[in-house]
């Protein structure tokens, strides 16, 4: 496909360079008179170097041999001819020849090294970004493996008495560094799907009330020093999302909350439909951030300045992913007065609860008898207690 | 009560084999799926443990060879996640999915649950969880003793749910069961129903103690205890 490209572009640049030199070609011939033959070797020449800037080489060069041609033939005399009578002119189309190829070819080398340079640079900043990956999640999980060596190491000595609530305490450093690496392992699994384009969302009927109490519930011990306030629009419609993008995105949302804020912050989590999307916003009254800041959160690796706990640079690129493969947007902005708000937005189906029940309530009836019918075919002992001839008993 | 464990990571198995024996459960142990197979049938244990990434045989596979015959409990214990995985594993008739790294409380939950499943008598007529109790015979369910007004919808769901106490129902089975085979796509009755019962039962909608939600997978039956 590329190389197709490449072809088309360059068989152009072969059809430009002709053209232009036919019509300065044509120009010239037409104030030959005033301006002699010689000049129109000149003004030829200097169409083949213009020419050699915007072109790559083999486009120039064949310009070059055209008007080369064109002017021993319609300028040189005898006309309309490629004979050529006079010494002197036969030196000068031959030095045109060589003058017009090496500039084309100088200049095709001049624009090589421009283009090695530029994939250098590209190199370096890739380079740069891989670096980064590295220094974070080498770090991320060095740490929390450092920690369990350690604490591993302090119980398995025999010759050092521990006391035992620091036992305990060694084991609880264990296990939550233990955790801490698996969620880092989920991380890079998420941004490899995301990065791998294969990305492929289940769309399902969910409760908003659950997308959002599933991952304050997930980080109960991480927000136990937070305020979080939950206010979702009465009546709620359940909506058609993947359950578990979306909830996995709201939970990268909240832990950043958890580990960016100051304790005692208040954490506010809206969830809305307005006008065929849902709308989810995820709001702190801490410090917010930098009109820098701002515009460079989503990208991958990044990492706010502030950051000491470390952090890999990946939940939020990881929840634009994310968001995204729903065809929706995810945005970043400061509240007012002060601190950060993440506003999520997703197209959605939405079902209300009304709509469905009476329909329902007839399958359900409809079962019940067709389970009671079967069931008087079958052999006494299987015969189930709780299924009864009319199912509105209860009521 | 003998418990196998199919598994061929030599820390899991140790792991598994201590916890379980501190907690008075014998241990077999197999390494792949033919010797997996082969112990189930010499010495069949009360209850499975198996991992779906054996070396010598996918374990769905050895999963569905394992229930033509057996009728224990198995549960499943893998590093595989995804929602397609675990459903495909309960369709395949494994009573329960716990994903690696899991916590050994939670495993020993499960098993417990799984054992008292398959010992569970069919003539029960009353359950009781907390402050919730449903008479099976007179079909009524009270909430801290006091009646509680279900529709028809709701009481077949509260039953199939708590019948089956600790175990994932995925979506699909029950809407199977209390809808009919041709609903097994209409997944959102399952959560309109799913909101009404929570708003009669739970003390806490938002934080369920009863029906508890398995992402993208079903619901879970559970007198959770609260911290």
């Amino acid at each position: 496909m590329k190389l197709n490209y490449f072809k088309q572009s360059v068989f152009k640049q072969f059809v430009a360079s002709n053209i232009s030199v036919v019509l300065v070609a044509l120009i010239c011939y037409s104030c030959v008179n005033y301006i002699g033959y010689h000049s129109v070797a000149l003004i030829l020449l200097a169409t083949v170097s213009v020419l050699s800037i915007f072109f790559s080489i083999y486009p120039v060069l064949s310009a070059a041999a055209m008007s080369a041609l064109i002017w021993d033939f319609f300028f040189i005399p005898p006309h309309f001819t490629l004979h050529i009578t006079n010494s002197e002119d036969a030196l000068l189309l031959l030095m045109y020849f060589v003058i017009a190829f090496t500039s084309g070819i100088l200049t095709s080398k001049v624009r090589e090294l421009e283009k090695l340079e530029l994939q250098k640079e590209e190199r370096s900043h890739t380079l740069k970004l891989y670096k980064t990956l590295f220094d974070s999640i080498s770090h991320e999980l060095r740490t929390p493996i450092a920690t369990i060596v350690g604490a591993s190491d302090n119980l398995l000595q025999n010759d050092v008495k521990i006391a035992e609530e620091d036992k305990l305490e060694l084991v609880d450093e264990i296990s939550v560094a233990a955790f801490r690496l698996n969620r880092l392992v989920d991380n890079l699994l998420n941004m490899q799907r995301v990065e791998s384009g294969l990305l492929e969302i289940k769309p399902d009927w969910c409760e908003v009330s659950e997308l959002i109490n599933s991952p304050i519930n997930r980080l109960k011990s991480e927000l136990a020093t937070h305020k979080v306030e939950v206010s979702i629009q009465d009546e709620f419609p359940i909506v058609r999302i993947d359950f578990g993008l979306i909830e996995q995105s709201i939970f990268n949302l909240l832990h950043n909350e958890a580990l960016y804020t100051q304790p005692d912050s208040i954490i506010t989590i809206t969830a809305n439909y307005v006008g065929e999307n849902l709308i989810i916003t995820v709001a702190d009254d801490g410090k917010g951030f930098s009109a820098e800041e701002l515009k460079l959160l989503f990208t991958k690796f990044y990492r706010i300045s502030v950051n000491k706990t470390g952090g890999t640079g990946l939940g939020l690129s990881i929840v634009k992913g994310f968001v995204e493969a729903h065809n929706g947007t995810v945005k970043v902005e400061n509240n007012t007065p002060h601190g950060a708000k993440f506003t999520i937005i997703i197209p959605a189906e939405t079902l209300m609860l009304q709509d469905y029940m009476d329909f329902s309530n007839i399958a359900v009836k409809m079962n019940a008898q067709y389970e009671t019918l079967t069931e008087t075919y079958r052999p006494k002992q299987t015969k189930n207690v709780t299924k009864s001839i009319d199912a509105d008993i209860v009521e | 009560m003998n418990i196998l464990i199919i598994d061929d990571e030599v820390q899991i198995r140790k792991l598994l084999e201590i916890t379980l024996n501190n907690n008075d459960y014998h241990t077999l142990e197999a390494s792949t799926a033919k010797e997996g197979i082969s112990t189930a049938v010499v010495h069949p244990p009360d209850l499975i443990i198996l991992d779906l990434g054996l070396p010598d045989d996918d374990g769905q596979n050895v999963l569905c060879k394992l229930r033509e015959w057996y009728l224990g409990a198995i549960i499943i214990l893998s590093v595989r996640s995804t929602e397609e995985d675990i459903i495909k594993a309960l369709d395949n008739g494994a009573n329960d999915y716990l994903t690696k790294p899991f916590r050994t409380g939670e495993l020993l939950a499960r098993v417990r649950t799984a054992l008292r499943q398959t010992q569970l008598s069919p003539t029960v007529q009353k359950l009781e969880f907390d402050n919730l109790s449903i008479d099976l015979t007179s079909r009524t369910v009270t909430l801290d003793n006091e009646p509680l007004k279900l529709t028809a919808t709701e009481y077949s769901l509260l039953t199939l749910l708590a019948k089956n106490d600790g175990k994932v129902l995925t979506h699909q089975y029950i809407l199977k069961q209390i809808w009919g085979p041709g609903y097994t796509q209409q997944s959102q009755y399952l959560r309109v129903f799913v909101g009404q019962l929570r708003k009669k039962i739970e003390p806490n909608p938002n934080n369920p103690k009863f029906i508890l939600t398995e992402s993208g997978i079903g619901y879970r039956f559970c007198t959770k205890v609260d911290e």
